[in-house]
């Protein structure tokens, strides 16, 4: 026992205090900016070196439901684009993902267009069941820490379980292969209404580098809407948990007691 | 070297394909079996590769003693070939004559079972998927089936694992993955832009990002004849050996998890996470991903970061042998790790296992070691070994491995500040030497990763074949758990900790 108490004190206080200011590392590559004076040339410059073509030929917007975060179109042109370690990048709505040259503005939940029934039934607890379909485990074991000690999600009641049965929503990490389209369809069928769907991670929000791949099968997705488009690669746990409190409507920092 | 095959070294220059014989399946058989009939030698790869109405295969086998790769060849003409398995023989070749007979429809006569591999989308047999395989039945009234996935109860990958028990006992489990099968393979050839390729090698296994997109770069370096700096080489060891620490520390805490022991699991979770801010610290992801690029670095090790990392490893290193000497002195934690999920020296030599799965058993296969790369051919370093090949190995490896990667990164922190530092970038503009074959191995966390390309006329890449350690090691599991308690399950899946997505591709 006092060996127990010797190591929790060498250990001290590990978690997260504030999820919502908590800094990161200045490298972290999160929400970019783009310069309003991209020439036309700079433009398909880096329109044609970005690997998932996120960069529009046209108007110079990045999507960040394509965008993989390799930072080389940052590399390419420094003084015009950069990313900033902003991690509160997800959204509510797939055209706010898209980051105008520009224009300088926070990503962030648009809270009239949240279904009524997510903040009526979810804000006080939020159960989700994960589902992997083709996702490289990156994104899998950032979900998996934010229940962990340090970012401790489960403060506010949003845990993973392990049943669709005991869930509220379904939260889909990978470009969802061909070989995983079935069991998706059960386990989403085996949510009780109502229930929500998160993509988290870039190869979720549109296939990133596996976009039209042979071996990916996205229908699912024509078939029912989606609640939170979560960029990343992988998530940040902050950025999920931020994204997933701004959906339930959570305003408060209080711990519960 | 033998002159009937090339002996080729990892991380050296590519081999002339008029170089690699041909010869015929029989002769193949031979002296493959020949090579394979004692332990100091495995089968890193075998394939088959497409072209032109013909099959042509590579089988590389790599001798631990000599650091050398013997590389055979034979060819097949037309499609659906009937061949004498050599699985019978050697029991370790039986994932790549399945994997053959999975995408071209090659017969293996006297394979014991050419069960799917990962029902890629370009199968030979497309009448067939995934979603009705036909498990393996034993037909007996007194036995029962127990059936857990593709999707799981935790935060992790999809796979089918089906048991046949006696009661709580399990006298067979069975093994289906592909749910992961992204045809990265396949991309490979079709995306031609070498940034694309660069962020696929990533994704392979997104748990050994740095694993990967080493194996990656060192295969272009090679291929394009580039030279990098011993600084560079330092950093992307330093990398490597991040990556290996931060996933079993990882893999310590959900070790404890399964059974139980909470104190043992939450330190080690944050333990994890300074390891991976780290590396936030350093290129801004908490995987590394983007840290290793061909010809550069986008992401020169700073005099801060080492710094940083030392007062990191020297802080958590610490507290992680705290929390380790609690964790094995505990009677609750042995008696759920000992002669637990055990495979004997003789099972991992026979099914070809790798990495950790081996040195667990006593088997040194480390490739840093057996085939060093990058700046471990400078550096040299003595492979951790266990000997009981339980869960109990499988965890204390991890606790140990840990200790020494602290040791390797702080030795290589003090070179690597003596070294002229690198200013070069990634380069993704090349030529590759033409109608070559070049392989590329790297020791990640999980074991040996193996990636191996052949280049046409043109110099472009004509076929790139990955593999990771996963693809011998999940038979490991498979036969751990016979006769164990069924709710022993998950512990022993955690210990061995493999990929589903380095397996399905």
């Amino acid at each position: 026992m006092l060996r127990e108490l010797k190591i929790l004190r060498s250990h001290g206080i590990q978690y997260v205090k504030n999820l919502r200011t908590q800094p990161v590392s200045e490298l972290f590559r999160g929400r970019p900016v783009i310069a309003g004076n991209l020439s036309p040339d700079e433009i398909n410059e880096i329109a044609g070196l970005c690997p998932v073509y996120a960069i529009d030929k046209e108007a110079g917007s990045m999507d960040l439901g394509k965008c993989v975060f390799c930072k080389e179109c940052a590399f390419r042109q420094p003084d015009k684009i950069r990313f900033t370690n902003d991690y509160r990048i997800a959204s509510n709505t797939r055209e706010d993902l898209l980051i105008k040259p520009g224009v300088e503005v926070p990503v962030r939940i648009d809270e009239n267009k949240v279904r009524k029934e997510i903040k009526k039934f979810f804000k006080g607890a939020l159960k989700l069941r994960q589902i992997s379909a083709g996702g490289d485990n990156s994104n899998e074991m950032e979900l998996a820490a934010t229940g962990n000690v340090n970012f401790d999600a489960g403060r506010y009641g949003i845990e993973f379980v392990a049943s669709p049965r005991h869930a509220d929503g379904i939260v889909i990490t990978g470009p969802i292969t061909k070989n995983m389209a079935v069991p998706l369809q059960l386990c989403y069928d085996a949510v009780p209404a109502p229930k929500i769907i998160i993509l988290a991670g870039t190869d979720a929000i549109s296939g990133g580098l596996f976009a039209g791949s042979p071996a990916i099968d996205r229908s699912f997705l024509d078939k029912y809407p989606v609640d939170l488009w979560v960029p990343g690669n992988p998530v940040h746990p902050l950025t999920f948990i931020n994204g997933v409190l701004d959906m339930i409507g959570r305003k408060t920092n209080r711990m519960k007691s | 070297m033998n002159p009937l095959y090339p002996g080729i070294k990892n991380d050296s220059s590519p081999t002339d394909l008029a170089a690699i014989p041909v010869v015929e399946y029989n002769v193949f058989s031979d002296r493959v079996s020949d090579l394979l009939k004692d332990g100091s030698k495995h089968c890193i790869a075998y394939y088959g590769v497409e072209t032109s109405g013909h099959l042509k295969f590579y089988c590389c086998i790599a001798d631990d003693s000599d650091n050398c790769i013997a590389v055979l060849s034979h060819q097949q003409k037309g499609n659906h070939p009937v061949l004498k398995s050599l699985t019978p023989g050697c029991p370790q070749l039986h994932i790549f004559e399945r994997e053959i007979h999975e995408n071209f429809g090659v017969e293996f006569e006297g394979h014991p079972w050419l069960k799917p591999v990962r029902y890629p989308q370009d199968r030979y047999d497309k009448s067939k998927n995934i979603d009705n395989y036909p498990f393996y039945e034993i037909g007996s009234e007194e036995l029962h089936e127990v059936g857990v996935g593709p999707i799981h109860a935790g935060v992790i990958e999809p796979g089918h694992f089906r048991f046949i028990c006696n009661g709580e006992k399990v006298l067979h489990l069975e093994i289906q993955l592909g749910y992961q099968h992204r045809g990265i393979e396949k991309l490979w050839i079709e995306r031609k832009d070498s940034l694309q390729r660069c962020l696929l090698s990533e994704c392979i296994a997104g748990d050994t990002s740095i694993g990967h997109a080493l194996a990656h770069a060192q295969l272009v370096e090679s291929l394009a004849g580039f030279e990098v700096s011993e600084a560079l080489q330092i950093e992307r060891c330093i990398a490597l050996e991040m990556e290996r620490m931060a996933v079993h520390i990882g893999d310590t805490a959900a070790l404890c998890g399964d059974i139980a022991y909470q104190l043992g699991q939450v330190v080690c979770e944050t333990l994890r996470t300074t390891i991976i801010n780290t590396t936030q610290l350093w290129c801004g992801n908490r995987f590394g991903k983007g840290l290793v690029r061909p010809g550069g670095s986008n992401y020169p090790l700073s005099n801060a970061v080492a710094d940083e990392m030392l007062r990191v490893l020297a802080d958590s290193g610490g507290r992680f042998d705290e929390i380790n000497d609690r964790i094995y002195s505990l009677p609750s934690v042995l008696a759920r790790f000992e002669d637990i999920g055990k495979i004997s020296e003789k099972q991992a030599l026979s099914i070809g296992a790798v990495g950790m799965a081996a040195r667990t058993c006593g088997i040194a296969r480390d490739i840093r070691k057996t085939h060093p790369f990058q700046f471990y051919k400078y550096f040299p370093i003595q492979p951790v070994m266990c000997e009981t090949g339980d869960v109990f190995a499988r965890s204390m490896l991890r606790n140990l491995e840990v200790r020494e990667s602290v040791k390797i990164v702080r030795g290589l922190i003090e070179i690597w500040r003596q070294k002229d530092k690198d200013t070069k970038k990634p380069v993704y503009d090349y030529t590759l030497k033409p109608d070559c074959f070049a392989l590329s191995m790297v020791e990640g966390w999980r074991g040996e990763i193996c990636h191996a390309a052949l280049t046409d006329t043109a110099g472009n890449i004509e076929h790139y074949k990955i593999k990771d350690p996963s693809m011998h090691n999940w038979l490991a599991l498979a036969l751990a758990v016979r006769n164990q308690e069924i709710s022993d399950f998950p512990v022993c899946n955690k210990s061995f900790n493999l990929s589903y997505c380095g397996n399905d591709l």
